[in-house]
């Protein structure tokens, strides 16, 4: 049945919550709490830290972002051809030939451009 | 019974981050609260006996945009660590329109007559799926792959003239 | 009928001992293992003192952790600090959800089979993500955040590399229901160790990646990034961080169990044994790793990602397609 299948889903996400929370509950009943300053400091390697961390970050990481959205959803449409592949027999495959070999191509267009480079 | 009260739990967490999305002072808050929102949608996707569309929604929108939203939100200068204000002077007229367009389409819902279907719904659900791909639907699917391929190249465009 | 309150009932039990297991096998003695076995590995000892041969030194580590205070920073964003180890820890917890331990009689031992079984998984592995990064980026501190926008660029980039294992023993399988990929691998030479060998090679690399284990640690690398996106995490929020690690690395060695070594199957012995000793077969093979790589630098790591694994998943799969239909 589908919905007890996913009703146990909802439920573990549940009780995984409750569990992972307990042993907080159980630190802020145990342990001490004795708040300096000097305590709540931002730890920067023992030095008093300068700036924000909050800052710009790297555009590289976008890219590879964006190209990862790309090929994830790429992937989605391998799953269900995956598992009726047999019925289908060598139609499927020259289906999934096209499309798997064009996304290969942009993947060789991406290495070309120096898209995955990390520079 | 247990499916309404399912509803009304999915459509709550739904409700109330979204509203975190777009109330929230800080965007990198926005962008981590839409999580719940997508997770509840993909519940509801599983109420809607839609499973594979919800392991998708999980693995695309939460595993995918969401990440890159952050990493937009992470790369733009003073983009995370300030406040924003999410409102304009427009507030007052932008609920009016909402409240309106909500009324409309309960409205337009309660009028219509929905078709009741005879049959049961596959129990297997990303079979047909694959199936609908390799028959009916060959060519939607052969061109997703040039819209992703045309995607990609777009993304390599942008990338390179940022740098 | 459904039985509502009693499959309930069950749900919450199954997972509350699911989630011991996991805090007491993979977290706690996994801590152990990995240290007693990077003592053999590097000819010293290991723990030792605390109970007989070391056996209680992580209870003994737990109890200090749950004694000490929690300490955030002041220029940190409390709520998402306090929330993103408990999303890391669910999501590990949640991937067991579709991991079949063994049988008992006519019945699989799995909380649930579900039909999108390998998605599923897929999915939950790709929350930890968020989980991680937010924790980095809340933390307000620059090695953690460099730490979680490291570790979140590699788990995405690894991600794919996975699934295309996913995919390709789905495909050889003919469905992505765990029970029904196990159930597909007969006898010994059935099981897809052997006739899915490329997919079992990349699906190890890129789960050690996944779970940032060594050579793909830099998210923490404590060498350069203190401790990468848990740096401020002290206490039991550092705790929760490592048991959702740990939860998430017996997972893929259950998963790489189920999906290559024939899950539960074995002669002899009891079908929750067997899967047991593969699943430890496979944990001991990261650890072993662990202990005799040194790390990869970013960009190297990017590269075989993007470079190698994914044109090589994107081939199997094809060959695998081939095998198949003709």
């Amino acid at each position: 049945m589908l919905l007890v299948d996913w009703l146990y889903v909802g439920v573990f996400a549940v009780v995984g919550l409750i569990m992972a929370a307990l042993p907080l509950a159980l630190v802020w009943a145990l342990a001490p709490r004795a708040s300096l300053p000097q305590k709540q400091m931002t730890y920067e390697s023992g030095v008093v830290p300068f700036g924000q961390a909050w800052a710009q970050f790297n555009v590289r990481y976008y890219l590879f972002g964006l190209v990862f959205v790309i090929f994830d959803v790429e992937v989605i449409y391998l799953y269900p051809w995956a598992i009726v592949f047999r019925t289908y027999g060598g139609w499927a495959f020259v289906v999934m030939l096209i499309f798997v070999g064009i996304l290969l191509l942009g993947l060789a267009h991406a290495w070309r451009k120096g898209a995955l480079e990390w520079t | 019974m247990g499916e309404l009260a399912a509803f009304i739990i999915l459509s709550a967490i739904t409700l109330v981050s979204a509203a975190v999305v777009v109330t929230s002072g800080n965007i990198v808050r926005s962008g981590l609260s839409l999580v719940p929102t997508l997770l509840g949608v993909a519940g509801l996707y599983v109420l809607l006996q839609a499973e594979f569309v919800a392991g998708i929604q999980v693995l695309i929108y939460v595993g995918a945009i969401t990440v890159l939203i952050l990493f937009v939100i992470m790369l733009t200068q003073g983009g995370t660590g300030v406040r924003v204000r999410q409102t304009t002077g427009q507030l007052p007229a932008g609920m009016l329109t909402s409240a309106v367009l909500a009324a409309l389409l309960i409205a337009v819902f309660r009028g219509t007559v929905w078709p009741s279907l005879a049959g049961t719904l596959p129990q297997y659900t990303a079979g047909p799926i694959g199936a609908t791909f390799l028959t009916s639907a060959i060519l939607v699917f052969l061109v997703a792959s040039f819209v992703l391929l045309v995607a990609l190249m777009g993304a390599i465009i942008i990338a390179r003239r940022e740098r | 009928m459904v039985n509502w309150p009693l499959e309930i009932l069950k749900a919450v039990g199954l997972a509350a001992g699911i989630f011991t297991f996991l805090a007491v096998v993979a977290a706690m003695f996994g801590v152990l293992l990995e240290r007693k076995i990077g003592g053999w590995i590097q000819s010293r000892l290991g723990p030792k003192h605390v109970g007989p041969q070391g056996l209680l030194q992580t209870l003994a580590d737990t109890i200090k952790l749950l004694q000490k205070e929690h300490i955030a920073p002041r220029a940190a964003d409390a709520a998402v600090f306090n929330t993103a180890p408990l999303v890391v820890a669910v999501a590990g917890l949640m991937s067991w959800i579709v991991i079949p331990f063994g049988t008992l009689g006519e019945r699989v031992l799995v909380v649930r089979d579900l039909n999108i079984g390998v998605v599923f998984f897929a999915a939950m592995s790709s929350i930890t993500v968020l989980g991680i990064l937010a924790g980095g980026w809340a933390s307000n501190n620059k090695y953690a955040l460099l730490g979680g926008l490291r570790s979140a660029s590699q788990m995405i980039s690894y991600e794919l590399p996975l699934a295309m294992a996913l995919i390709a023993v789905a495909l050889e399988a003919g469905t992505l229901s765990t029970v029904g990929i196990v159930k597909a691998q007969e006898g010994w030479f059935g099981s897809f160790a052997f006739r899915q060998f490329p997919a079992m090679v990349i699906f190890l690399v890129a789960a050690t990646a996944e779970v940032n284990r060594v050579p793909f640690d830099l998210p923490e690398a404590e060498s350069e990034l203190v401790a990468g996106y848990f740096s401020e995490y002290t206490g039991m929020r550092f705790a929760l961080f490592q048991l959702g690690e740990y939860a998430e690395m017996f997972a893929m060695a259950a998963m790489a169990t189920t999906l290559f070594l024939g899950g539960w199957k074995g002669p002899v012995l009891p079908p929750l044994v067997w899967f047991l000793l593969k699943m430890y077969l496979i944990v001991f093979l990261f650890m072993w790793v662990r202990w005799t790589y040194p790390r990869y630098r970013l960009d190297q790591l990017l590269n075989l990602s993007w470079k190698v694994l994914l044109p090589a998943g994107l081939v199997w799969i094809m060959i695998t397609g081939y095998r198949m239909a003709f």
